[in-house]
């Protein structure tokens, strides 16, 4: 794969470590994410990598127990000093496991962050859907059917109008959590060339399930494994072996997790 | 060989499976027997009742009652010797009433329910349940005590007029007899929401508020209009606490501190007074066929107002 052009840090992880009262969910991780590449993490489950997401955008301030210390920093600075944490998440869009058409019509999902940041202009807001909804590839399937329910769509169109919904609000960063596991084969190949497609603009943090969905997308790669950061690395010198930790080669080869 | 013949033998069983009904079939089957008749005595029961108030009001209602004059008269003279049965007033009582109350219990009980359901947290938030749960199980002469007693005196004392049993004071007492119940059927509809849809809105940026107005409440507005149509429904069926509380005087109302009479409570104050099979004892059951039509009415708008919901919205967009 090739190198990310540019080697801007988007993110900073320094010392993070996350906890659920007495339990550690990760331990003390440091590395960085440049902008404009797809960094993958993968790792068996309960390794820590939706924690990791959570972090980010401070969403661990819902969880009752989850502490966090150490820091991100988000363009410079630590996520934990921004004033308005509302500010912070609509630059960061985040596409969760299962698919969540909010039970609004398909237009209104889409055009909800918009809203809620006080767009009004309707024409604006038609363009806005419709790049949106294009972007995530399911224009087409939908665009005759906007006033529609969103949670009637099939799961894999409910994850790309989650992907849409994700790309209204224009964020910097974009977190995917497992974004394939409720997803049809063609359809997960369709939103892994619209992130090919992405990454242009946006620096995208892929947590995957699957190892060679890392390989086909990330450009660097992040091997979590019970709380612990093994290790990190280009995607394609991981799996061609020049790994700085046995445990990485024998997960990628599907020797245990 | 040995191998074909226990093949054989499994075959021989897989086919004898085929015509042979286990337990478990069986006690499906009497499931479903038991949850049918169960279903269909609700029916009957509902049945019968509006079979026997439609015998006794409804072929009065139809042959001698003059409709025009029920419905739009305010004179309710039915002992007088040339009768009147208008029930415009008794209607204008059970509105006003349950309109004052609704202004009051709406804003509460929808408020009392955001605020358990998505603010509160561990202790408080049980403890806030059980109370309500309480609330809800006040007897409802208590209530009509509670407004004879204290916000009678109150209510003249504040406002400076001679009586204190009016709309104002039984739309007080209803709207609070109603609010817990109410509470509790729009805090379950909330926790229905899936929090899934609370994190998606909150990652979006949304603030806490905007999760609830945007979110929250449009996903739940089924459940919400059911809490308000139970509270309207015990508004218009609520009759002891109203009886106490309203004054009980025939009366177009022109402002909250006029007594008023409503339906519910001119049928229990005269049922008992009245000749089986009279022209007052029926009109009393018409009175209780027109109860019903509205109630039936105000559920079926609110159920058009749901589904409609959506499609309205979606035209604006
Ligand atoms: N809300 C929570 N409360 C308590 N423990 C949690 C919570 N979420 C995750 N954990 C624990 O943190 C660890 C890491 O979980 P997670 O970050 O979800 O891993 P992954 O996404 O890699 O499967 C697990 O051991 C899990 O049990
Ligand atoms: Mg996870």
């Amino acid at each position: 794969m090739v190198k990310p052009a540019t080697q801007v840090k988007k993110l900073e992880v320094r010392d993070l470590s996350i906890r659920y009262g007495d339990e550690i969910a990760l331990h003390s991780a440091d590395f960085d994410v440049y902008e404009n590449e797809i960094f993958g993490i993968i790792g068996p489950a309960n390794s820590g990598k939706t924690s990791f997401l959570r972090a980010i955008n401070r969403m661990n301030e819902m969880t009752p127990g989850m502490n966090v210390t150490g820091m991100v920093k988000f363009d410079g600075i630590d996520v934990k000093s921004w004033r308005d944490v509302y500010a912070l998440r609509s630059r960061i869009g985040v596409v969760f496991p299962l698919p969540v058409g909010l039970p609004l019509s398909i237009y209104d999902n889409v055009a909800l962050s918009p809203r809620l940041s006080g767009v009004k202009s309707k024409s604006e807001l038609d363009d806005i859907v419709e790049r949106c909804l294009t972007r995530a590839a399911l224009f087409d399937e939908v665009k005759d059917r906007l006033d529609s329910l969103g949670s009637l769509l099939s799961g894999g169109q409910q994850q790309r109008l989650t992907i849409a919904r994700a790309l209204s609000q224009s964020p910097e960063l974009l977190l995917l959590d497992e974004f394939s596991i409720a997803v049809d084969p063609v359809t997960t190949m369709r939103i892994e060339d619209v992130l090919k497609e992405l990454k242009k603009e946006v620096t995208i943090v892929l947590v995957s399930n699957l190892v060679a969905q890392a390989r086909r997308l990330a450009d660097r790669t992040a091997f979590f494994l019970g709380g612990e950061l093994v290790e990190v690395g280009e995607t394609e010198e991981l799996f061609r072996g020049n790994v700085q930790d046995s445990r990485t080669t024998d997960y990628l080869e599907g020797r245990f997790g | 060989m040995t191998s074909t013949k226990v093949e054989l033998a499994h075959r021989a069983s897989a086919n004898a499976a085929a015509l042979y009904r286990g337990r478990a079939w069986w006690v499906d089957r009497v499931a479903q027997g038991v949850v049918f008749l169960g279903g269909l005595s609700a029916i009957v029961f509902i049945l019968s009742i509006f079979i026997f108030v439609a015998k006794e009001g409804l072929g009065f209602m139809v042959a001698d009652l003059n409709i025009k004059e029920f419905l739009t008269s305010p004179e309710w003279r039915p002992t007088e010797d040339s009768p009147t049965y208008g029930i415009l007033a008794l209607m204008a009582g059970t509105a006003s009433v349950t309109g004052l109350a609704m202004l009051i219990a709406v804003p509460f009980s929808l408020g009392a329910a955001i605020y358990i359901g998505e603010f509160a947290t561990g202790k408080t938030r049980e403890v806030l349940k059980v109370l309500v749960e309480l609330l809800a199980a006040i007897p409802s002469v208590v209530w009509g005590f509670i407004g004879l007693s204290i916000m009678n005196p109150l209510i003249m004392e504040l406002f400076d007029v001679p009586v204190g049993l009016n709309v104002l004071n039984a739309g007080v007492i209803l709207g609070l007899m109603a609010a817990p119940i109410m509470t509790t059927i729009a805090e379950d509809a909330l926790k229905a929401v899936p929090d899934s849809y609370r994190e998606a809105a909150e990652a979006l940026g949304a603030t806490r508020w905007q999760v609830i107005f945007k979110v929250v409440l449009p996903s739940a507005k089924k459940g919400l209009v059911a809490a308000i149509l139970l509270g309207v429904g015990r508004g218009f069926g609520e009759t002891m606490a109203v009886l106490m509380a309203t004054g009980h005087a025939i009366n177009l109302p022109t402002s909250p501190f006029d007594s008023v009479c409503a339906m519910t409570a001119t049928i229990a104050a005269e049922l008992g007074e009245t000749a089986q099979g009279s022209p007052h004892y029926q009109v009393l059951f018409a009175i209780g066929i027109s109860l019903f039509l509205i109630t039936f009415v105000i559920n079926m708008a609110a159920d058009v107002f749901v589904r409609g919901g959506l499609r309205m919205r979606s035209k604006k967009a």
